[in-house]
């Protein structure tokens, strides 16, 4: 059962709609002004020629930020075949709630998304079952072993945005060279999960103080920057472009920002819990601190925002990774890496990047619009007429406790229980379709 | 002002504070001299129930904990893994649980994976006992290597946390992989000593030069001043993981041959866990010689593991054991 706040989009009538007196921050147009916002016919209206003889439902937003829909291009939804973490409907419910209009869905689902059948599976389901657009990507190589190359063709017919092994990482540098010339052809960007397995081998958390002091086998941060190194150098031979999945470490992000200066098609995202939290977190061996790639130093900290606040890294996302909590209640070698991104996301971000003024609202909504959608070749992420009406409120000033045991994911696996934040979503409009209203 | 233990657990020394610590020894001194008559048995755990659970094997360890909770009265059943429900795929939740339903009193939990027993412990009502957790910890074992060092060097009038003030104690082995090596790191330290770890680089990391304690890579710089040497052992699994290139090679580098032992102080307090590679670590002739207290740190592990057993089954210290 769905509840009452909270619709299929295909439940979802598309209304005509005036959001009235919010701050509209629409940063693709550089736009940051007390407004009324008109959706119409599921598009953007543009306010000087409004279509006449239509009835407005004025949804009073003054005192809250009226934007692009947000967009999430890390989600796993765990669907097909992990369906006891999280479905399609549960986890588009989950964004729903977090704000979120827009999600990609990572590949490592049973069995893996490396098939035109699969992707019209998921598409199908999606359409089925969704609250908000759900975009599948498809894998690199086959069943994602790193061997063979996936058919990168049919999946782009098929319907993906994006070419990816998340989960795992190509460790074949030939492989991954031939990928990226191969996907050059149609303009779809590959994303990387950066680790090498060689040097990561058996690492559960961040190799230094901690690892040593909790006996934890550690996992160096240089098994993140040799393949971030890598996929600068193959991106720079090959002209494809490659975005690092969830950097982790300061080292990670002075490469991508070198090779940028230099030109190279490469790109960056940070996870909240990358800029919340540090390796001294998973000192109480709880394995809702466990994540791949592991949490890391303050210095690793303070370089994320040091790179988002300089524009090194242009992507905000979440790396939603739902597991049951039977999965997660096991010792914390043996315990699945990955924790609940979507419904936080926003508020950690308010928390780690707004409060400590490390990035204005224009410039964080940005990383969670305009530059996501750009990456994917999406017609989205902005607030300018005649495009597609997604589009989230939010009250900056909302106080609220985080309660596991309120989320709409199927699971619990968050470290952030308890915590006080600020900012929510009260509406998240997708094509002109009220999905959810707080 | 005499201290109590208020811990339902033994799960790490790191937490403990210097005078806790001196009550385990303390309340292990008073247990030694009951082990030393002729009737070695004490009433203070009757009715109470021990399950020595052993989720990776040990010899020492876990006859050592099962004859501790038999010289103080308690029913103890001891698991191994090989004959465990781990074996059908049983999680460790599930498993404590279960013996938690059997209404026991103290589980002793060895474990390969680090923080094993804190995450038992949280979910249990029972005391558990670390005996290993992986490279995290073996708390019992630092507690008797630290009572066999005061034994000999103890400073028995200064507070708790000077005991082993001056004192120049050296590590010398597999440092990175080694619980037996972190949680004396925090027992000697807490006591005073002045420990220095020796180790191949690669089995040495930086990083402990953050836990209060000086690293070296060359064993001669180190010997002539130790009063203690603790070797630890080789397992020949790193020779694969490529942390060293061979067995002779470390030999030569760090084992504590006898050209090097002549080099060492006369009254050197030579040390080692268990189990040892004869000729790899130490030589064989050195574990067995008069320098050696290999033999009685497993004595007296009987002797801290009967304190440890009393103490968080509600006993009062040593003034508690029975005359």
């Amino acid at each position: 059962m769905i509840p009452s706040h909270l619709k299929k989009l295909s439940d979802a009538p598309v209304e005509s709609i005036c959001l009235h007196g919010g701050r509209i921050i629409d940063p693709a147009n550089k736009r940051d002004e007390v407004a009324d916002l008109y959706l119409h016919d599921g598009k953007i209206a543009d306010p000087n020629n409004l279509p006449q003889g239509v009835n407005w439902r004025t949804i009073d937003v003054s005192g809250q930020f009226v934007t692009p829909g947000l967009i999430d291009l890390h989600v796993h939804l765990r669907e097909p075949g992990q369906s006891a973490k999280e479905t399609i409907a549960t986890g588009t419910r989950a964004a729903a709630v977090g704000g979120f209009t827009t999600i990609v869905a990572m590949p490592n689902t049973t069995p893996h998304a490396d098939s035109a059948s699969t992707i019209a599976w998921i598409l199908q389901r999606a359409e089925e079952t969704a609250l908000i657009n759900v975009y599948p990507t498809g894998c690199i190589s086959q069943k994602m072993a790193g061997e063979l190359l996936a058919p990168i063709g049919s999946l782009v017919k098929a319907g993906v945005i994006a070419i990816t092994d998340d989960g795992n990482c190509v460790q074949n540098n030939e492989l991954m060279r031939r990928a990226l010339e191969y996907t050059k052809m149609f303009d779809v960007p590959i994303f990387d999960h950066c680790q090498d397995y060689n040097l990561s081998a058996g690492g559960v958390i961040n190799e230094g103080y901690w690892s040593t002091v909790l006996g934890l086998p550690g996992w160096p941060a240089i098994a993140e920057e040799v393949i971030v190194s890598r996929n600068a150098m193959l991106s720079e031979l090959t002209g494809g472009v490659i975005h690092c999945q969830h950097l982790s470490s300061s080292g990670s992000v002075r490469i991508v920002r070198e090779a940028r200066q230099r030109g190279i098609k490469i790109s960056g995202e940070v996870m909240p819990h990358h800029i919340a939290l540090t390796d001294g977190d998973t000192e109480g061996y709880n394995t809702n601190f466990k994540m791949n790639p592991p949490l890391r130093t303050k210095r690793d900290q303070e370089a994320l925002l040091e790179g988002l606040s300089d524009g090194t890294i242009e992507i905000l996302a979440s790396d939603h990774a739902p597991h049951c909590e039977y999965e997660k209640e096991v010792e914390f070698n043996y315990a699945p890496f990955g924790i609940l991104g979507l419904e936080t996301e926003l508020a950690i971000f308010i928390k780690a990047l707004i409060d400590p003024q490390v990035l204005d609202w224009s410039d964080m909504l940005a990383k969670l619009t305009i530059n996501p959608a750009k990456l994917l070749n999406l017609d989205k992420g902005t607030l300018t007429p005649g495009k597609d009406a997604d589009v989230t409120v939010i009250n900056p000033s909302l106080e609220w406790t985080v309660d596991k045991n309120q989320f709409q994911s199927l699971s619990r696996n968050t470290p952030f229980h308890g915590w006080e934040l600020r900012g929510r979503t009260t509406h998240t409009i997708v094509g002109g379709r009220v999905v959810y209203q707080s | 002002m005499s201290t109590v233990w208020k811990h339902k657990d033994l799960l790490a020394i790191r937490p403990l504070d210097p005078a806790e610590i001196g009550l385990i020894h303390d309340t292990a001194r008073a247990f030694k001299e009951v082990l030393g008559r002729s009737i070695k048995k004490v009433p203070s755990l009757r009715g109470k129930t021990v399950i020595n659970l052993f989720v990776e094997p040990s010899t020492r360890t876990r006859t050592s904990f099962e004859l501790a909770a038999k010289r103080l009265s308690a029913d103890v059943v001891s698991i191994a893994s090989e004959s465990s429900s781990f074996k059908k795929g049983e999680t460790l939740k599930d498993t404590g649980l279960n013996l938690q339903a059997m209404n026991s009193d103290i589980i002793i939990l060895r474990h390969p994976a680090a923080g094993a027993p804190q995450f038992l412990a949280e979910r249990l009502h029972a005391g558990v006992i670390n005996a290993g957790d992986g490279a995290h910890e073996h708390p019992t074992q630092a507690l008797l290597d630290t009572f066999t060092i005061l034994e000999k060097f103890g400073k028995h009038d200064a507070p708790a946390d000077q005991k082993l003030a001056g004192l120049k104690i050296a590590i010398v082995g597999d440092i990175q992989f080694s619980r037996v090596a972190r949680s004396n790191i925090w027992a000697m330290g807490k006591l005073g000593a002045e420990v220095t770890l020796v180790g191949p680089t690669t089995l040495l990391p930086e990083e402990f030069r953050h836990l209060g304690v000086k690293i070296s890579h060359r064993i001669d710089d180190v010997l002539a001043e130790a009063n203690v040497i603790m070797l630890l052992r080789i397992q020949h699994e790193r020779q694969k993981q490529q942390l060293f290139p061979s067995l002779g090679e470390y030999i030569s580098l760090f084992g504590l041959t006898h050209e090097r032992f002549k080099r060492c102080r006369p009254d050197v307090m030579i040390m080692h866990p268990g189990p040892i590679n004869r000729g790899v670590e130490i030589a064989s002739e050195l574990a067995d010689g008069l320098n050696s207290v290999i033999l009685q740190q497993v004595t007296n592990g009987l002797a801290i593991r009967m304190a440890v057993l009393y103490l968080l089954t509600g006993g009062s210290g040593p003034q508690g054991v029975k005359a």
